[in-house]
């Protein structure tokens, strides 16, 4: 496994371009510390974000998680490119003539992906129980450690998203055209909940079908915490809005996301077997 | 004789067309095989099931004694397919290091084998800034790596220069004096002739001779005579019964023979007769001239 993780490695740490992508990735992943910094000094009106609660205890979990995931695109273009890659370069024909297996080949791509996805995961518990310690204002072990769910969604959403992305570098074979049909792919989703629920069954049905496609599986794991602030949920009581949304994680929805994950690791493996190349 | 590889009743087909029709021979250690045949008779096809790479449609085909998988058996085979394939943006080393990774052998013969190849200066730059030639050398380098039980080539000279096609030769004829086996596919019957001592000949996907280049075909050899006398010399040639089709092309004559017969009582024979010859030598059929008689007479 450490050997499979190693040809990973060499691969892609020797790429320019891949270890561009990735050192950013993990400073923006740190940068979150940075909204810490935003204040507004206009005479009267003094704002400073840090003090709104955005980075209370147990919810700086969930926001956290949330707004870094937005950086998965950055990784989303490695992974395809380091996928695409292997087939523009011809590469992975080499590969297989040196002696790894279609299995080996898959495994080490996956292992990076659940690599990639663990090493954000502890990232953002570390950079979130540092900012929570410094501007939390309930520091009590037990509320520090509550809604901790937040943190395996992230993990098993990146995982997802991730096999999502090698399944179309291998499909696709060229990163810009798999890139694109991640975008694609996207306006399909909501494109059919749009059709189902105007043509086909009520909204409400549509909505809970919707739930099932795998990018909006994965982005359903961590849903918005933006109407969670108190700030927010102040505005929107005096506008008379009732602002109650459930914002747990459950059990069947990391079902759905593992196994889209399974599915889509299985395609690429079934892909790469049937295929001559 | 150990047994390197044994294919049997291989076949494959795309869609409608089968490259590859019901194709068996054996691989024997220690000798220098050429896989012969026109563009588009299976040479790549074939080698690629045998790698690992190409699904086969039926048939078999076992590595070494049939008990270890074929990406385990690949680990103690060195390839190179058409072009050489290799991450454009690493350089020598860190190319070979990756093989030596998915081989799993040790790092410690990088140095030995890019020397081998004379790619040792040029360690240090991207494999994109390679020259074609250097490109297919830091190939074998790495189809080295593992001091691999078997080497096998796939048109390694292809789109060369002279100079690149010598140094080629050069390596894959060292090679072959430290013992090692080699499959050695090409369309190239002079490349063949000149490294091979056995050779699998293929046409469209079919195997129309396996075994030692000598015995390919039941052939005893030809002269070519040159005299003044030449009507004479051709009346005479044709009267005799060792002698099949006899040709004269440019004022040489060229006489097949039907039975064993050396140039010395030929000699001895024609000047018996009055017939004094300018030119004689005795050849066996060239590779070339084999392999287009075989092809025809299928």
């Amino acid at each position: 496994m450490l050997r499979l993780l190693q040809i990973e490695f060499i691969k892609l740490w020797n790429n320019r371009a891949s270890k561009v992508l990735i050192i950013s990735y993990f400073v923006l992943l740190t940068s979150i510390a940075l909204i810490a910094a935003i204040k507004f000094d206009i005479g009267p009106v003094q704002f400073h974000l840090a003090d709104q609660g955005i980075f209370n205890f147990p919810y700086i979990w969930h926001f956290n998680t949330f707004v870094t995931a937005l950086f998965k695109l950055f990784l989303a273009i490695v992974i395809v490119s380091m996928m695409s890659n292997e087939y523009s370069n011809k590469t992975i024909k080499q590969n297989l003539i040196d002696g790894l297996s279609k299995k080996e080949f898959i495994l080490s791509k996956v292992l990076t992906v659940i690599s990639f996805a663990l090493i954000s995961t502890v990232f953002v518990f570390a950079v979130s129980m540092i900012l929570g310690l410094v501007y939390s204002d309930y520091n009590e072990v037990s509320i520090i450690f509550s809604d901790m769910e937040f943190l395996p969604a992230f993990f098993f959403k990146l995982v997802g998203f991730f096999s999502f992305c090698l399944f179309l570098g291998i499909l696709v074979k060229r990163s810009a055209f798999a890139l694109g049909f991640l975008i694609l792919w996207t306006i399909l989703e909501q494109v059919a909940f749009g059709l189902l629920g105007w043509k086909v069954m009520s909204w409400e049905s549509a909505k809970a079908v919707k739930r099932f496609f795998p990018l909006e599986s994965m982005s359903n794991l961590i849903k918005e915490p933006f109407t969670r602030l108190s700030a927010v949920q102040n505005i929107g009581q005096q506008i008379g809005e009732d602002m109650k949304f459930d914002y747990h994680v459950y059990w069947y929805e990391f079902l759905v996301v593992i196994v889209w994950t399974a599915i889509f690791i299985y395609l690429s493996y079934a892909l790469l077997k049937k295929r001559d190349l | 004789m150990e047994t390197i590889l044994n294919v049997s009743h291989l076949t494959k087909k795309f869609g409608y067309l089968t490259a590859v029709k019901d194709l068996s021979f054996t691989i024997e250690k220690g000798n220098v095989y050429g896989i012969l045949g026109p563009n588009g008779s299976g040479k790549s096809t074939t080698l690629g099931i045998i790698l690992n790479v190409v699904n086969r449609t039926s048939g078999d085909f076992s590595w070494f004694d049939g008990t270890t998988s074929t990406h385990d058996a690949l680990k103690k085979v060195g390839a190179i397919i058409e072009r050489p394939n290799f991450y454009p943006y690493m350089n020598a080393i860190q190319n070979l290091r990756l093989v030596c990774k998915i081989k799993n052998v040790p790092e410690t013969k990088i140095q030995e084998k890019l020397e081998l190849v004379g790619l040792w200066d040029r360690r240090n730059s991207k494999f994109k800034t390679y020259s074609l030639g250097m490109k297919q050398r830091m190939a074998i380098a790495s189809a080295l790596l593992n001091d691999p039980e078997i080497l096998i080539l796939d048109e390694p000279t292809n789109g060369l220069d002279p100079q690149g096609i010598h140094q080629i030769r050069e390596i894959i004829k060292k090679i072959a004096s430290q013992g090692t086996t080699i499959l050695l596919a090409s369309h190239l019957l002079d490349e063949v002739e000149k490294v091979c001592s056995h050779v699998i000949i293929l046409r469209k996907g079919e195997n129309l001779y396996s075994g030692p280049v000598d015995s390919m075909l039941a052939s005893h050899g030809f002269f070519e005579l040159r005299a003044t006398q030449m009507e004479q010399l051709q009346e005479l040639l044709k009267k005799n019964a060792s002698f099949g089709k006899i040709e004269n092309f440019n004022g040489t004559i060229t006489a097949y023979l039907k039975e064993e017969m050396d140039a010395e009582s030929l000699n001895k024979m024609l000047f018996d007769k009055g017939i004094v010859l300018s030119h004689l030598v005795k050849r066996k059929e060239s590779l070339e001239e084999q392999f287009l008689t075989l092809t025809k007479n299928q």
